[in-house]
């Protein structure tokens, strides 16, 4: 069994080790301190964290000015009320003005889970994505989170940061460099790409292992940031596969999957298959049930593997 | 106290040529705000040239104190103060609103003088000002911060959450001016959404309230000295005004929320505000 561990405890680490160095840190939430693990960074460093309350378009209207102010704000809340509510002040005060927040979006994806449709954030990359100014990153896991938040630190600009609440295996290294619009090649393959975000990063693993078996020879790129997307990569790896498939804990509308695509038609067309959530909202149920409801798991990415390389499929 | 002979000359003549300014302006564009500009002149002229400690050579000086124009459309008001302040030439005020200029319809942070935020969608800018409240508290600066907001615009949610945040935190570096002039876009605020019992609304959510003529500059200057007075609590300033003010034709009409004169409509203008 791998080892799980929760991505908002990478976050919540990174934040606090980056918070001893740097006294320019300061942290907001909107009353989830507790969900976001944002507490323990209050509780190291009281002073530099502020709870705003249940106010997302508040929370980073004030970021904006503390942005203004020098400091190095990082606003917390749950992804969907963040990216929804709060878009327009995102859009003005922070990325129009070119204010350096970094704006966390938790509880993402089916972590979430048992809240149901309203919190499940399955929109929040595609609204993100479209900001001018506004960088995009989606880690995989806890250890790559850690690394995800340095880097945002250390940005200038504003950042979305998608973070998980429960624990998900832990599938990259901490010796692995991460670097900010840069693509991770997981595995070297002939036949088709596999390209995943965040952690859909486990199952592709695991599709890869499967077609292998198969004899398929897939290649597997990680994209954490979403924005600017490594077009570079995408591009070499169609080139020589000329088979794609996208997978991401998100709607197939606007987030990587459209992303990817825009890439492949404008400068390397090849066969394309995006995996995620369809045109849809979610529903109550626990993080493993809402990924096999919604099919994000490595079968769906063998067999449309299989699908696509006009392969019989046999079950 | 009220003003010595010499400092009312001086402000009469200043907020006479930013009234000029101002008309000039949306004529030379074709379009913007003149009535909400025009009835926020004193209030900004006061503001900017005698209790903002800021410096127009070095507009980033880290303990300056910042105005945030949450009513981000009153832009031939803003930029004119800021011009004659000396943060850029008086002579750019007539590139306002051209495609290769950088004084565009709404204020750009990141390109203007001055400007220490985009704004031009109403109800951003008091989350804003409180931002850098907080951060001067919290770096023990002695730095103030200012946001004018329209009375119009206290129909968007933010502002009260805003508010909320203020008082919560004891912001007493922090000055909302709200421009009372009564009128938005369609027609009066009353005949919109009433923003009635606007000084029981802001002390309700735990702000010091001060009420004045905002036309009045030895009213609004006192104002803003017991703005700076208050302790342990946000001031808002709640000054009405008139729209238009100073034009005749544009004075308290909707009208002119949001239309430029003509040229034959300037001339008048400039007439008035010789």
């Amino acid at each position: 069994m791998a080892n799980l561990e929760a991505p908002r405890k990478g976050f919540a680490d990174a934040l606090i080790r980056l918070g001893e160095k740097h006294e320019n840190l300061v942290v907001l939430d909107a009353d989830c301190a507790k969900s976001n693990m944002t507490n323990l960074y209050k509780d190291r460093f009281p002073d530099r964290f502020f709870n705003i309350g249940i106010s997302e378009c508040d929370l980073v209207g004030t970021a904006a000015g503390m942005a203004v102010a020098g400091k190095v704000p990082f606003a917390n809340a749950y992804a969907n009320f963040l990216t929804g509510r709060a878009f327009d002040q995102m859009r003005i005060s922070v990325c129009y003005s070119n204010n350096n927040v970094k704006i966390v979006g938790h509880n993402a994806g089916t972590s979430a889970a048992q809240e149901g449709a309203t919190h499940l954030p399955l929109e929040d990359i595609s609204l993100m994505r479209t900001l001018p100014r506004m960088t995009v990153i989606v880690p995989a896991d806890a250890v790559e989170m850690e690394k995800a938040v340095e880097a945002a630190y250390y940005h200038e600009g504003p950042i979305y940061l998608r973070v998980g609440k429960l624990p998900v295996p832990i599938v990259t290294k901490k010796e692995e460099p991460f670097k900010i619009g840069k693509a991770i090649k997981y595995r070297e393959g002939a036949d088709i790409t596999i390209i995943s975000t965040g952690i859909m990063l486990d199952e592709s693993l695991k599709a890869v292992g499967e077609l292998e078996k198969q004899g398929v020879s897939a290649e597997l790129l990680h994209i954490h940031t979403i924005k600017p997307i490594d077009k570079e990569a995408i591009i070499a790896s169609a080139a020589k596969t000329k088979h794609v498939i996208t997978v991401e804990e998100h709607s197939i509308i606007g987030g990587l999957g459209s992303a990817v695509a825009e890439v492949l038609s404008e400068n390397q067309p090849a066969k394309l298959r995006r995996i995620g959530t369809n045109d849809r909202f979610g529903v109550s149920g626990k993080m493993d049930e809402l990924l096999d409801l919604f099919e994000l798991r490595s079968h769906r990415i063998v067999s449309t593997a299989n699908e696509l390389l006009g392969h019989r499929v046999t079950s | 106290m009220d003003f010595s002979k010499e400092k009312s000359d001086f402000y009469n003549n200043l907020t006479k040529k930013i009234r000029r300014h101002i008309v000039k302006m949306t004529n030379h564009a074709g379009s913007g705000h003149p009535g909400g500009s025009l009835s926020a002149t004193e209030l900004m002229s006061v503001l900017f040239f005698e209790h903002m400690n800021v410096d127009p050579n070095n507009p980033d000086w880290e303990d300056r104190d910042c105005f945030f124009l949450s009513k981000g459309h009153c832009t031939p008001v803003f930029y004119s103060v800021l011009a004659e302040k000396g943060f850029f030439p008086v002579e750019e005020l007539m590139t306002f609103r051209d495609v290769d200029g950088r004084l565009h319809g709404h204020p750009c942070g990141e390109h203007i003088p001055g400007v220490d935020i985009s704004s031009g969608s109403l109800g951003q800018g008091l989350s804003v000002a409180n931002g850098v409240g907080l951060i001067a508290k919290l770096d023990g600066r002695d730095r103030r911060s200012y946001c004018m907001i329209g009375d119009g615009e206290l129909q968007e949610g933010q502002v009260w959450e805003a508010a909320m945040t203020a008082a919560h935190y004891n912001l007493d570096n922090v000055c909302a001016i709200i421009d009372w002039n009564k009128i938005q876009l369609d027609d009066f605020v009353e005949n919109v959404k009433g923003v009635k019992n606007l000084g029981d609304k802001f002390r309700a959510f735990g702000w010091h309230v001060v009420e004045i003529d905002g036309h009045d500059i030895n009213a609004v200057n006192e104002a803003y000295k017991e703005a700076k007075r208050t302790k342990g609590r946000p001031t808002a300033i709640l000054a009405h005004t008139v729209k238009g003010k100073g034009v005749s034709f544009m004075e308290d009409t909707h009208d002119w929320h949001g239309m430029a004169p003509n040229d034959e409509q300037l001339e008048t203008a400039l007439k008035e505000l010789a």
